[in-house]
Order: structure tokens, then C-alpha cells, then sequence
């Protein structure tokens, strides 16, 4: 299957920017009260800061120049109240807008990390989960800043420009005209810049979940490296990783850097041409002093906007990538979902019937893992898988409980297709035991009651010594309270296996499924554990799928798998008198 | 860790080009008000129209140089953080590469994930482009400072004074701030260890049905977050609106008190003018303040985790005086060989003799400390007692990679990069392992068949961990990993557990043929460890029998029980 590995760069869909950018505005638009107070503070202190020179100007020309001491005061007076209810309004839409900002990368957050649990399993083996981890908790992160701009820098500047250009207008149209004409040029150059610096900041998100990747897979297998004393060689993929992301970054900003620059070529500009169309070609007698040197403030009140705004732009040329990439996952079709009216599956008896199934993976489709099957299997019945490795064992099992859908044929449970009840009720009647046996971070309780929270201390006692596991787990410091950690040394990878063991035993399951889940346990463990769940498999449906033969030979049949098919099956007898592939696999062991 | 300056002084060159840039933008900046006030004096009321041109020019010259020097500066900056960045985090990989297992035991992925790409991110930040932000308010306040002074001294005091009040007022902040972001840098670890566990063990969810449960976990941790930024952006509301407050204030009391100096003339007009014009120029220095403590606070608060995590000493570390052996022959003794951990006895009085090219085989209950015999003798830890030689010679004093690299281990969990076959077996040594060495040594493991069908055979990339693969495929490149290292010592931990028996019995031929290396096999079946030179049954921290596979079926004890199991269908029906 195409794997994407920690080098290679995502393949993403291409969406446009206004797109992606009104997405994910609408996120911000379902706070739409919250969002009108936050204008309100913010055009409040906008007014105020606008006032303020003017304020300034008016103390100065008139009180101070005309020794009027009164006035002074009393203006100072109104000015302290202003900047009194200028803190408070500030202080009111940072708080706000916070809140919102925050709300909204919770939202985004917990949106795509529920989705993230409804992909299936294709999408999870075809990236390295440093990538997903990359955009649920850094790229979401990322959008902070673009958030809470859009609203508390955006809008304030975009109507000083707006008032500052009528104004303009109004107080003379000739040199309004002069400044302006520099606008286009700045636009232009802005979308120029853009294209290219998108392309590269796309380029960097990559980068840096590349190296998201790499580090999360080089800690994973921290003891493969360190065994095979590949440190100096993981350090030079590190470092080429760490490089290109640095590469790329110094790429990206090496075009987005440009953005201020352009601002200020075309604020140079238009200062040159306002004063020469001013001077020159409208003649300054008939513009008139007091309006040049108007213009001039204004000039710089109109510019100083802009600038915020380009930088304003080159945030969302750099992060709206980030977005992207989350709204692609997001757009990632969950492959096996409930029908639409599906059933629940009530407590089923447990009969497994496949009928003509044939299946093969989404992303080869001519490569079939398994062709034309049938077998039915009846109630309380024990059912062992063998063959050789890659035959398609795990193929059968995972479809039963539907990890995968089959592409041709059907497999029912208690007579009813599997694609017609609900997901959660199928799952929730299956114990599944897969081959590699994953322990969360945790106590050792939690562990063992993950499937059924319900559970009771006697229920869960009975699971552990049922599998064998409740004499260690009692040996340990704090016995089921102990805390399990990822790597943790405390348990052999045996021990794990019977917490799993007991964990899968204590979800209560009408059909079990064990796929290799003793292979790492000793022989005389396991028949302890046969013995102890022996009587709580009685009644249920189970497949087990193992090598080691004592652990086989008790199954009411054994299904010989191999070439896409069940080629044998019977009970261990029958299939020893048959001397087929079975008999040969059986006769190997006393080989030398 | 270095010094955090001592990454910066690398590029003290480039901070001071920047830095040069700022100075000369800033005063270009002072320039242009000056060009405009000679157009309007001199041109338009003086009427000296021929100055037009030279000074529409400067004008011109002014922005062009600004767009010029300001590109620099920012340019410059990014570049300096981002590579500051990369080598720190390249001095913090390998340090935390380099740490015992006991430091892996502690951490999860996640955290040293949020370490190694957050954390470090953040510190870059502001050892560039933040820093530079900080440096010019600082900056252009002094030189604001100064101009006030040399107009009037006296009306400098208000500044002066509320200069200070401004300073405490971040200081407080940045305390406060400052905690928040522990507490934050921890929660994004959280936040990335309960994502990614939810992710690596996705089957483990699934099969449970547990995706709710999951979710409202990882919800529980986002909410955190989501408070723990709330606070945040409460200290800094709190704070920011005051300092510009003061600043306001500060130009209120300059345009009254200068305003009183000014009736009383101990003051031109013009200057309350200019001295005003200066006052507005510190208001965005003010207005920045609180963003930028923000910034440096969360960036010391990373930085503080990343000292914290890179101060730890590895407790397995390389003898001062190690010395190399020239040729390793592989001989291994255990000399009453002890080992516990947090208190608790994993194994007590092991002691072994193996010869070059022999095998012993390891057999034992579940937990019975075999798994721990194979991470002493490559010293993931160290024996608490005892001694381990590698011929003749105590382990503790060969140089580590050394060690290392003269045993081959295939672990009991399986674990692949994502990345081609073909680089996967060369694991180690991609430099030195041939493709004829790889399509060999895959041969031999009984790999080469199924990687022959794969969609680019040697070159198919596999998924993180070998997803995609089935159990035993996994094991086999694996095994062809460790046996393409040729290395003296080969190890195979439960290596074939996941293999049919026609497939093991395959590879044990190959590996018998290999008489050369010296071989430790760990196995619950019979049929994996049976032609072992000698073959030892652990029990309750000790080897309980020891004996070739003749030897042990005499005997009739654990060994001869667990055959019974698994050749003639039950212990009853044996004994």
C-alpha cells in the first residue's frame, strides 16, 4: 500500500485560499453576539485613540496659547476620563476576544479529533501518527493569532483607512488622488508576493510535520535505535529533517519579509507624488497650506493602517496552511460508517457466517487478500485459524468485526449483515485481542476495566485470575493501582499480554477473537490461562488464530488458511487422517 | 544543554547587521518629518520651488531605504531564530537520543515530542524576530528619552516617573504569565501523550468501541488547555490595558504641566510642540509591552523544560577510560549476575558461560526476568550484581557503541521506521550494508518471498511500526534487520513467536548454518530453542534447570512438562 513515511512530504488537495479562510471565519461567526460587543469595545477605543491628537492639538493651540489655565485643566480632566474608559474597554474586548478565539481552537480541536476516530484503519497505517499529532495540536494552535486578529486589528484598521481616504477625499480631491495612486501598486504587489509565499509556507507545514513525524518515530522506537547503536545515524535524518524545515522557513520568510518593505516603497511614493502633482501640476497656491500640512498627518494615519493590514496578510498567508491541512483531514470521508437506519444489534447467540466473501485493500484494488469465501460457524463453537504468515488470518477476523468492509460477498452475524446494524453494538458484543497488544498510560485497573467502566472489583479479580495475571499484578508495589507508563520496564511483554487478556475477558464478549494473543506467554501460563477461561468461554463464538499448536489442537475445527482461502478445515483429527497441509505444518514441529 | 547565549553568540555578526538595520530604519524614520516640514516651509510658503525636486527625492530615498533596511533587519532576524532553533534542537535531540532506558521509562513520546518541536520553537521565537521587537521598543524609547531631555529637562521628570511604573507593571505580568506557561507547556505534553497514545493504539480503541470514551478524554485535556489559555489572556488583560493607560496619562501630563510652563514661559510653544510629538512616539513601545512579555515569558518556560529534561544524566554512560576491544569473538559470561529495579528483585545469581559460535537457549515463565537478561547484557541498565564480560571483559568497561554493535537483537516487540525494507535492515549501518547484503540477509530470515510481492519490492515504503504488514512479516524484517548486522552476538527475544512453524523451522536451518556468531534464543516453543548448546529454564528470578534439550527431557522437570504440552496434547497424559 502507498505509505507516506516521515520523509516524504504530505499529498494534499489543492482548495482555494477564500475557501479554507471563510471555513474557518465561520467557526469564528457562531459567536456572533460575543463578536458584535468585542466591535463595539473595539470601535469605542478606536474613536478615543482617533480623538486623541486632535484633543492634543486643541490644548496646545488654543488653551496654551492663549494662557487660557481653566481650559487646560478642564481638558485634562476630560481626557483622564476618556483614557479611564478607554483601559476599560480594552481590558473588556481582550478578555472577550480571548474567550472566543480559545472557544474556537477548542471547537476545531475536538471536531477533528472526533472525526479523527471515525477514520478507518487505512488512514491511520498510511501516515506516521507524528503527522496526525502535527495538525491536531500544532497546526491547530497556529490559528490563534489570525483568529483574534481578524477581528480586533482588522476591523479597526480598515475603517481608519476608509475614514482617513474620505476625509481626504473631501478636504481635496486632487491630492486624495496623488496619495492613492500608489494603492493599486501595492495591492498588485501584495498578491504577487502572496502566490509565491503561500507556495512556501505550504512547503514549510510540511517540513515541520516531517519532522513532527520523525522525532515522535524516533522516541517510539528509542530501543531499536539505541540497540542497534544507530544513534549517529538517526542524528544525521534528524538533522537533514530539521534542516529542511529550517530551509524552508528561511525560504518562506524570504519572500514574506517582502511584505513590509512594499508598504513602504509605495509610502515613499505617494509622498513623492502628492507633494509633486501638489506643487507642480495643481499648483500649491490653489491647494493652500493648512490642507498640505493635513495631508501630511494624514498621510501618515492612512499608511500606518496599511501596514498593519499587509503584516495582517502575511499572517494568513502563513497559517492559513495550517488550516488547510486540517480541513483536509477534516474532508477525509470516514470509509465504514453506520446505514443510514441501521439496527442495533441485540445480544446475539453468536453463529459467524461469511458467504462468499472477497475482499482487498481500497488502495489495491486487483490484489485480492481473500476470494470467494464461505464457512459458517455455529454458536459456542471454537474455530483456530492457521496458515502462513500474510495468508490472511487477521484478514478474516478483522472483518468479522468490521475493520474493514468486505468488497464482494456478506458477513453475518446471527443471520443479520454486519453493515446493518450499528458499529458501536457490534463492537461492543466482540472482544477483540489484536496482535500487537497496546497498554494506555494508566493504572493497571483502568487498563483491565477499559471495555466495561461498569465493572465491578470482584469482576475484574476474577478476569486477572482467570487469565493468571491477578498473582503479579498483586506482586507489584501497588498492585492494581499501579501506574502503567508507555515503555514502562515493570512488565515483560507476556505480563502485558495477559492485562490484555484479562481486559478483552472482562468487556464480557459474545464472540472472541484472539489474534496471536498468547504468543508471547509460556507454555505452562498458558495452559493456566486455558484452563481459567474455560469457563467463561463456554457459549461463545470464538476464533483463535495462533502457531504455537498446543495452543490449537483443542479448537472444535481449525480453518487452514492460505492462497486467499480456507483450504482445510476439520477438526485436528480429521485433518491429520487427511495428511494435507495441515498434517504437513503439524509434522514440521518434530523436524530438526 | 549550552547556554542559551551561547547559541545566540554564533550569529553575533548577523544580530548586528540586523540590528544596524533597526538603527538606520528608526532614523530614517526620524528623517522623513523633517523632509515634509522643509517642503511646506521652504517650497510651498518660501516659494524656493527649485528645492522641490531634491527634496521630493529624499523623500523617495527615504521610503526606498527604509523598505531597503527594514527588510534586512527582518529578514535577518528570522533567519538568525530559525537557525539559533535548529541548533538547539539538534544539541537536544542527541542528548535526549543519548539517555538510558530509565529516562524512557519516565517520559512518554509525547512529552519529549512537545520538548523537542514546541518547546523549541518557542525559544526561537524569541531569540529572533520577538527579541528583535523588544530590542527596537527599547531602543527607540532611549533615543525618545534622550531628544526630550536635550528640549527640556525638567518636563523629561513625567516620563522618568511613569517610565518605571510601566516596567513593574511587565515585570509583574511576565511573573505571572510566566507561571501559566509551566503549566501550559505541560498540558501540551498532556495534550500531545493523550492524542498520540489514542492514536498509536487506535486498534485497541476501536476494538472496544471506546472512540466516545477517547474522545471525551482527550476533550477533558483540550478544556484544560482551553482554561489554562484563558488565564493567560486574563493576566494580560488585566495588565496591558493599564500600562497604556499610563502611557496616556503621560501625555496628558506633559500637555498640562508643559502646558503651565508654557503660559508661565519657562517654555516655547514650538518646543511643547516637538516634546509632545516625541511623547506619542513612545505610545507603541507601550502598547507592545504586554505581547511582548507574553512571547518571552512562554519562551522561558520552554526553555526552562527544555534544561530541565536535556540536565538529566543518563545513568548508563560510557567508562572514562573504555578501551575498545580490536575483535570481538563473542564470548559471553554471566558472574552471579543480579539486577533490581525500583526495589523489586528482577533476577538474582545468573551466571553463564557461553563460548564463541555457541547458543544458549532461554526458556521460562511469563515475567521470570528473561526479556531483562538480554537488556543487561547490551546494558539498557546495569547489573546491581555481579558482572557481565564480553570476552573476558567487563561490559561496563567497552565503549557502548561498541557494545552494541557487536550484538545484533531482535526484539520481542517488533518495531519498524517508516521507511523502505531495504532501509530498514540496514538500521545501524546504512552506510556499510550492501543491497546484495540486504537481499541476503532477507533471505535468510524467509522475508525475501512476501517482500518480492510488495508493491516496489526492496524499496516499498512500510508504515510507521510496519502497519500494514501482518505480525509475522514484521517479524521477519525484523530478523533479516538483525541478521544483516553480522554482527558476533545475535539475539532473537521471542523473535519467531508470530511465524507458522514451517516458515521458523526455515530460518532456525539458516541460522544454524551461521556458526560463526554467538547465539541467545529466547522461546516458548520447544521446537525454537531444543538444538541449543545449553538451554536454561528461569524461574522466580533464577535459573531453576539448565541442560542441553537431552539433558533437560531426562530430568522430567519444567522443560520436560512444557514438551509434553506441546508434542503429546498434555501434562496428564505425559507423566
Amino acid at each position: 500500500m502507498p505509505v507516506n513515511s516521515a520523509r516524504e512530504d504530505e499529498l494534499m488537495r489543492e482548495v482555494s485560499k477564500k475557501d479554507t479562510l471563510l471555513r474557518l471565519y465561520r467557526y469564528l461567526f457562531l459567536y456572533k453576539e460575543k463578536l458584535v460587543k468585542v466591535g463595539a469595545l473595539v470601535l469605542v477605543t478606536l474613536a478615543i485613540t482617533l480623538v486623541t491628537p486632535l484633543m492634543i492639538e486643541r490644548a496646545v493651540d488654543t488653551y496654551v496659547a492663549q494662557s487660557d489655565i481653566a481650559g487646560l485643566a478642564r481638558l485634562c480632566a476630560v481626557g483622564l476620563i476618556m483614557f479611564l474608559v478607554l483601559t476599560v474597554c480594552t481590558r473588556g474586548w481582550m478578555r472577550m476576544m480571548a474567550d472566543i478565539t480559545n472557544q474556537v481552537l477548542l471547537n476545531i480541536r475536538q471536531e477533528l479529533y472526533e472525526h479523527i476516530q471515525t477514520l478507518s484503519f487505512h488512514f491511520f497505517d498510511s501516515r506516521p501518527t507524528g503527522k496526525i499529532l502535527a495538525r491536531v495540536v500544532g497546526d491547530v494552535n497556529s490559528l490563534k493569532d489570525v483568529l483574534s486578529d481578524s477581528v480586533t486589528k482588522l476591523l479597526p484598521d480598515l475603517l481608519t483607512i476608509t475614514g482617513v481616504a474620505i476625509i481626504m477625499i473631501c478636504k481635496s480631491w486632487q491630492l486624495a488622488m496623488a496619495a492613492l495612486l500608489t494603492l493599486p501598486i501595492l495591492c498588485i504587489g501584495m498578491f504577487v508576493i502572496q502566490i509565491s509565499a503561500h507556495k512556501l509556507w505550504q512547503i514549510h507545514r510540511k517540513k515541520n510535520s516531517n519532522l513532527n513525524a520523525f522525532i515522535h518515530e524516533n522516541f517510539s522506537g528509542i530501543r531499536i535505535v539505541q540497540s542497534f547503536a544507530a544513534e549517529q545515524e538517526k542524528e544525521k535524518d534528524f538533522d537533514r529533517c530539521s534542516w529542511e524545515y529550517r530551509q524552508s522557513f528561511v525560504n518562506a520568510v524570504r519572500i514574506g519579509d517582502l511584505f513590509g518593505p512594499l508598504v513602504e516603497i509605495t509610502w515613499g511614493v505617494g509622498g513623492f507624488l502628492l507633494y509633486f502633482i501638489g506643487i507642480r501640476i495643481v499648483g500649491a497656491e490653489k491647494i493652500g497650506v493648512g490642507t498640505f500640512l493635513a495631508f501630511s498627518t494624514y498621510l501618515g494615519m492612512f499608511w500606518s493602517p496599511i501596514r498593519n493590514l499587509a503584516s495582517f496578510y502575511n499572517k494568513i498567508v502563513t497559517n492559513i496552511s495550517a488550516a488547510e491541512r486540517i480541513f483536509d483531514i477534516l474532508d477525509t470521508p470516514a470509509e465504514i460508517t453506520d446505514r443510514d437506519g441501521c439496527k442495533e444489534l441485540s445480544c446475539v447467540q453468536g453463529e459467524v457466517n461469511f458467504s462468499h466473501v472477497s475482499f482487498a485493500y481500497t488502495d489495491e484494488p486487483d490484489r485480492l487478500v481473500l476470494e470467494d469465501v464461505s464457512f459458517t460457524v455455529k454458536p459456542g463453537e471454537t474455530i483456530a485459524l492457521v496458515g502462513p504468515t500474510g495468508a490472511g488470518k487477521t484478514t478474516i477476523v478483522n472483518l468479522i468485526s468490521r475493520f474493514y468492509d468486505v468488497c464482494a460477498g456478506q458477513v453475518k452475524i446471527d443471520g443479520q449483515d454486519i453493515r446493518d446494524v450499528s458499529l458501536e453494538s457490534l463492537r461492543l458484543q466482540m472482544g477483540v485481542m489484536t496482535q500487537d497488544t497496546f497498554l494506555f498510560t494508566g493504572t493497571v485497573r483502568e487498563n483491565i476495566c477499559y471495555g466495561r467502566s461498569d465493572a465491578t472489583e470482584e469482576e475484574m479479580i476474577a478476569a486477572a485470575k482467570a487469565v493468571h495475571a491477578h498473582s503479579f499484578i498483586m506482586e507489584m508495589e501497588q498492585g492494581y493501582d499501579t501506574k502503567i507508563s508507555e515503555r514502562s520496564s515493570q512488565l515483560s511483554l507476556g505480563q502485558r499480554q495477559l492485562i490484555a487478556f484479562a481486559r478483552t475477558m472482562v468487556s464480557d464478549p459474545r464472540i472472541l477473537i484472539l489474534d496471536e494473543a498468547t504468543s508471547s506467554i509460556d507454555t505452562h501460563t498458558e495452559q493456566l490461562v486455558q484452563a481459567g477461561i474455560e469457563a467463561m468461554l463456554k457459549n461463545r463464538t470464538s476464533f483463535i488464530i495462533a502457531h504455537r499448536l498446543s495452543t490449537i489442537r483443542g479448537a472444535d475445527r481449525i480453518f487452514y488458511v492460505d492462497d486467499r482461502k480456507i483450504l482445510e478445515s476439520g477438526t485436528h483429527d480429521e485433518l491429520m487422517a487427511k495428511r494435507g497441509a495441515y498434517y504437513r505444518l503439524y509434522q514440521s514441529q518434530f523436524e530438526l | 544543554m549550552k547556554k542559551l547565549t551561547t547559541y545566540m553568540k554564533r550569529y553575533w555578526f548577523l544580530y548586528l547587521f540586523g540590528f544596524a538595520g533597526m538603527a538606520i530604519s528608526i532614523w530614517l524614520d526620524m528623517m522623513s518629518p523633517q523632509i515634509t516640514k522643509r517642503i511646506i516651509d521652504d517650497v510651498i510658503v518660501g516659494g524656493q520651488l527649485q528645492l522641490l525636486m531634491r527634496l521630493l527625492l529624499g523623500l523617495l530615498g527615504i521610503g526606498l531605504g527604509r523598505a531597503v533596511f527594514q527588510y534586512i533587519k527582518e529578514f535577518s532576524y528570522d533567519y538568525i531564530g530559525v537557525s539559533v532553533g535548529y541548533h538547539m534542537r539538534k544539541d537536544l535531540f542527541c542528548r535526549l537520543q543519548g539517555m538510558s532506558m530509565d529516562f524512557f521509562d519516565r517520559h512518554n513520546t509525547g512529552e519529549i515530542m512537545t520538548r523537542v518541536k514546541e518547546d523549541v520553537d518557542k525559544v526561537w521565537a524569541v531569540t529572533g524576530f520577538i527579541g528583535i521587537l523588544a530590542v527596537e521598543a527599547v531602543t527607540h524609547t532611549v533615543m525618545v528619552l534622550i531628544f526630550m531631555f536635550r528640549l527640556n529637562p525638567l518636563l523629561t521628570l513625567i516620563p522618568l516617573v511613569l517610565l518605571p511604573l510601566i516596567g513593574l507593571c511587565a515585570v509583574r505580568m511576565e511573573r505571572g504569565l510566566g507561571e501559566g506557561y509551566d503549566a501550559i507547556s505541560e498540558e501540551t505534553a498532556e495534550l500531545n501523550t493523550v492524542a498520540q497514545e489514542c492514536l498509536a493504539g487506535v486498534r485497541t480503541v476501536k476494538a472496544f468501541a471506546k472512540e466516545q470514551y477517547e474522545i471525551e478524554k482527550f476533550n477533558g485535556h483540550n478544556r484544560k488547555f482551553y482554561d489554562l489559555n484563558m488565564r493567560q489572556a486574563g493576566i494580560l488583560a488585566n495588565y496591558q490595558p493599564v500600562i497604556t493607560l499610563i502611557g496616556r496619562v503621560m501625555l496628558l501630563a506633559v500637555v498640562g504641566v508643559g502646558g503651565m510652563f508654557v503660559i508661565r514661559e519657562r517654555m516655547t510653544l514650538g518646543d511643547l510642540g516637538a516634546f509632545l510629538e516625541y511623547a506619542n512616539n513612545v505610545i507603541w513601545p507601550m502598547e507592545i509591552v504586554g505581547w511582548l512579555s507574553n512571547d518571552i515569558a512562554s519562551a522561558f518556560a520552554s526553555w526552562k523544560k527544555i534544561k530541565k529534561a536535556s540536565s538529566q544524566e543518563p545513568k548508563i554512560v560510557q567508562a572514562k577510560d573504555a578501551r575498545p576491544l580490536e575483535d570481538i569473538k563473542g564470548e559471553i559470561r554471566f558472574e552471579h549476575v543480579g539486577f533490581s529495579l525500583d526495589g523489586h528483585e528482577i533476577l538474582k545469581d545468573i551466571n553463564l558461560t557461553l563460548g564463541p559460535g555457541q547458543t544458549l537457549g532461554i526458556m521460562g515463565m511469563t515475567g521470570a526476568g528473561k526479556s531483562t537478561l538480554v537488556n543487561l547484557l547490551q546494558r539498557f541498565y546495569d547489573v546491581t550484581e555481579g558482572r557481565i564480560l564480553l570476552d573476558g571483559v567487563d561490559i561496563r568497561s567497552l565503549p557502548l557503541d561498541q557494545l552494541r554493535s557487536s550484538m545484533a537483537v531482535v526484539m520481542q516487540d517488533v518495531f519498524l521506521f517508516s521507511d523502505t525494507v531495504a532501509e530498514n535492515v540496514r538500521t545501524g549501518r546504512k552506510e556499510t550494508i550492501s543491497r546484495e547484503v540486504v537481499e541476503w540477509a532477507s533471505e535468510r530470515a524467509g522475508a525475501s518471498q512476501f517482500i518480492s510481492h510488495l508493491g516496489s519490492q526492496y524499496d516499498t515504503v512500510i508504515g510507521e511500526r510496519g502497519v500494514g504488514l501482518s505480525g509475522g512479516q514484521k517479524q521477519r524484517i525484523s530478523i533479516a534487520r538483525a541478521i544483516a548486522k553480522k554482527a558476533p552476538v545475535l539475539i532473537l527475544d521471542d523473535a519467531t513467536s508470530a511465524l507458522d512453524m514451517e516458515t521458523e523451522r526455515a530460518i532456525q536451518k539458516n541460522l544454524r548454518a551461521d556458526s560463526t556468531s554467538t547465539k541467545i534464543i529466547i522461546g516458548h516453543r520447544i521446537s525454537a530453542v531444543r538444538n541449543a548448546d545449553e538451554i536454561i529454564v528461569l524461574d522466580h528470578n533464577t535459573i531453576a534447570e539448565r541442560g542441553t534439550h537431552g539433558e533437560l527431557m531426562q530430568k522430567k522437570g519444567r522443560y520436560y512438562r512444557t514438551w509434553c504440552v506441546q508434542y503429546e496434547g498434555g501434562e496428564q497424559e505425559c507423566l
